[in-house]
């Protein structure tokens, strides 16, 4: 007989597939794990009641340092609520340019975490390939506001800066490349053995855990529940395109591999269909009063970023300062169930689960 | 008319001059109800209201055909700058040619935007100027009132605080209930028929500074309906029996607001705090917080 004794172990806060300062206290039992007790708040800079003091424009860029891997949704969560408040419109080419950043934001978001999720299972190449192609669009973003990630591009009634000479095409030859990288990746990695071994089956859960945990995003979607905003709640337009909201049955985290990069398909053909439907001309910048007010009163609404509903509940009282602003994060709310997948997993499997909910802690602790 | 709508005004009154100013080189042949109602009387009529409430629904109908045929006009003095102009600018560069059909689009685009916004100020007066007419209800409350009687009926007469429509946030049937029945009316909500709120998307903690809030948005994933519930509590023995039981997604957010606006949640399984150090000393998200240490 061997004895074992149970071991504390603390991974991180500086750990290299937390991705991030995030710290998680394990109980082991050999290799298996007993409990798990996340710590989080290394990373909080209380955004919320910063956000109390400035006015509307001035908390767009705390929300690009909120989901910094997807700063575009972000800014748009926020701008969409006080719009939505005061009944304002948007220019259609507006809506144009924020429905492109935020489908190629998407793109890259999931590009991050492919390269990165393989990355922390042992792979090291798709990392590289990942980051090159991510790299187009970071260029794209950059051409069009002068920053890589954190890009203050969306405003209320509208956005920032027009489409440069050029741009919409850059796009659109970008589309077919990405199209076909998908396909090497899906050659490369989707079949490999040893990875299928690494994921499949492993932090698995049903649609019910799923719904009574509040996930949201691929960490939903992978149980099969059809929850997309994007299609049951429509914003911004949407409506207007064609696109499927892939789905998984297993509720592992296969599944939610394979629905991400699906995922990446679905913005290309959107995308595809929004440069086609780009309006010639038009302003981005829809008539906004000097000083924004939006009236007395309270708002709460969700979009579909790439991690899930990310949300902003609006409590005003007539000031161009918000009351209160509390944001819905979605890596925050999904990481709840992380203690729960882990008890009866090994320690290598922590990586697994951790990697495949899709986090960044810039959200998880706001 | 209110101080507000007198403000907005003011603000937005440089760009809607702006704008203004195409429209008004354009008329020389206007037609005589057009010149009766340039854009200008129109944004000035709108302060004396308060003073001449009957507004004349003559006026209001000639002021809508008004800004209607200007957008006409206006639509197609475009379209023969587009027509006329693009095959001799053609001539002296290939870039004029590619510039001329955007210019005519975009004056297009604004006049249609002009003729829109003229249309939903005539429509908005209108509306004022006639208080008398009831509102129409909103499309929403059926489920209000559904919700609502169903936590009467099952629950206690006296569950529901109040129930009322958030127009603001797309109709979004609101109920605020007391906190000694919250646990209770949640599970009915979430597993009763026709309710079916299996969904907790957001709560959040508000400190009104006369008292503490909890808003619980919920969503069906069948239905789609959306329902916000509401608890309040006072600031000085703050306490809401929390609803881990009925979602377990309540947890972590529960243990937020706990650390963020020191509410405590009896039921809880795990109230700690999450965010701030374990030592911290109060709760920052209170409105009269002020640090221990001002030097952190």
């Amino acid at each position: 007989m061997i004895r074992t004794e149970e071991l504390l172990l603390n991974v991180g806060p500086q750990h290299p597939s937390t991705h991030g300062v995030f710290r998680i206290i394990v109980k082991l039992d050999g290799e298996v794990i007993t409990e798990a007790t996340p710590v989080m708040g290394y990373l909080h800079r209380g955004t919320e009641k910063l956000a109390e003091d400035l006015n509307y424009t001035q908390i767009i860029p705390y929300t690009d340092r909120m989901d910094y891997v997807s700063a575009m949704t972000t800014n748009y969560v926020l701008c969409h609520g006080v719009e939505k408040m005061m009944g304002l419109e948007v220019p259609e080419r507006a809506e144009f340019m924020r429905l492109i950043v935020m489908e190629l934001q998407r793109i890259a978001s999931h590009l991050v975490w492919w390269g990165t999720y393989l990355l922390d299972i042992g792979a090291m190449s798709p990392f590289l390939f990942a980051f090159r192609d991510r790299e187009i669009i970071i260029n794209l973003f950059n051409e069009l506001c002068g920053a890589r990630l954190t890009y203050n591009y969306m405003r209320v009634g509208g956005v920032k800066w027009d489409a440069p000479v050029g741009w919409i095409d850059k796009v659109r030859e970008f589309i077919p490349y990405m199209e076909s990288k998908l396909d090497e990746y899906h050659r490369l990695v989707s079949g490999n053995e040893i990875f299928l071994a690494r994921i499949r089956g492993v932090g698995a859960y049903d649609a019910q855990t799923a719904i009574d945990y509040g996930l949201s995003g691929a960490n939903l979607r992978s149980t099969g529940v059809d929850w997309d905003l994007r299609k049951a709640k429509p914003y911004s337009i949407y409506n207007r395109f064609e696109f499927d909201v892939p789905l998984g049955k297993n509720g592992d985290c296969y599944d939610r591999y394979l629905i991400r990069l699906e995922e990446i398909r679905q913005s290309l053909r959107i995308l595809k269909q929004a440069v086609e439907q780009f309006p010639s001309s038009g302003d981005v910048m829809g008539k906004v009063p000097r000083v924004i007010r939006p009236p007395a009163g309270e708002l709460y609404v969700g979009i579909e970023s790439p991690r899930g509903e990310i949300g902003v509940h609006i409590v005003s009282k007539g000031k161009a300062e918000p009351y209160r602003l509390k944001f819905r994060r979605p890596s925050f709310v999904n990481l709840q169930i992380l203690p729960k997948l882990l008890v009866g997993e090994t320690m290598t499997n922590l990586i697994t689960i951790l990697g495949g909910i899709d986090i960044v802690v810039g959200e998880v602790d706001c | 008319m209110s101080d507000e709508k007198e403000k907005e005004l003011e603000q937005s009154a440089e760009p809607k001059s702006e704008e203004a100013a195409p429209a008004e080189a354009a008329p020389a042949e206007a037609t005589p109800a057009a010149a009766e109602a340039t854009p200008k009387p129109a944004a000035e009529s709108a302060p004396s209201a308060p003073a001449a409430p009957a507004v004349d629904p003559e006026r209001e109908a000639k002021l809508k055909a008004a800004a209607e045929a200007r957008a006409a006009r206006a639509a197609a003095k475009a379209a023969a700058e587009a027509g006329g102009e693009a095959p001799a600018a053609a001539a002296p560069a290939g870039a004029g040619g590619e510039v001329d059909p955007e210019k005519a689009a975009k004056i297009a685009a604004a006049a249609e935007a002009r003729a829109a916004r003229a249309a939903a100020k005539a429509a908005a007066e209108g509306g004022e100027a006639a208080p008398a007419e009831p509102k129409p209800p909103s499309p929403k409350q059926p489920q209000l009132d559904e919700a609502a009687a169903l936590i009467r009926a099952s629950v206690a007469e006296d569950a529901i605080e109040e129930a009322y429509i958030n127009e603001l946030n797309d109709h979004m049937p609101t109920l605020v209930i007391r906190a000694d029945r919250l646990v209770e009316a949640c599970r009915l909500l979430k597993t009763r028929t026709g309710q079916d709120y299996t969904y907790l998307r957001n709560v959040s903690g508000v400190d009104y500074e006369t008292h503490l809030e909890v808003v619980y948005h919920l969503v069906s994933l069948n239905s789609k309906n959306e329902l916000a519930v509401k608890v309040k509590t006072n600031r000085e023995q703050p306490g809401i029996p929390s609803v881990v039981p009925v979602w377990e997604t309540a947890n972590w957010n529960e243990r937020e607001i706990y650390d963020l606006l020191g509410i405590d949640f009896p039921g809880h399984p795990d109230l700690r705090r999450i965010m701030m150090p374990d030592d911290w000393v109060g709760h920052p998200l209170r409105k009269d917080y002020v640090p221990l240490d001002p030097e952190v």
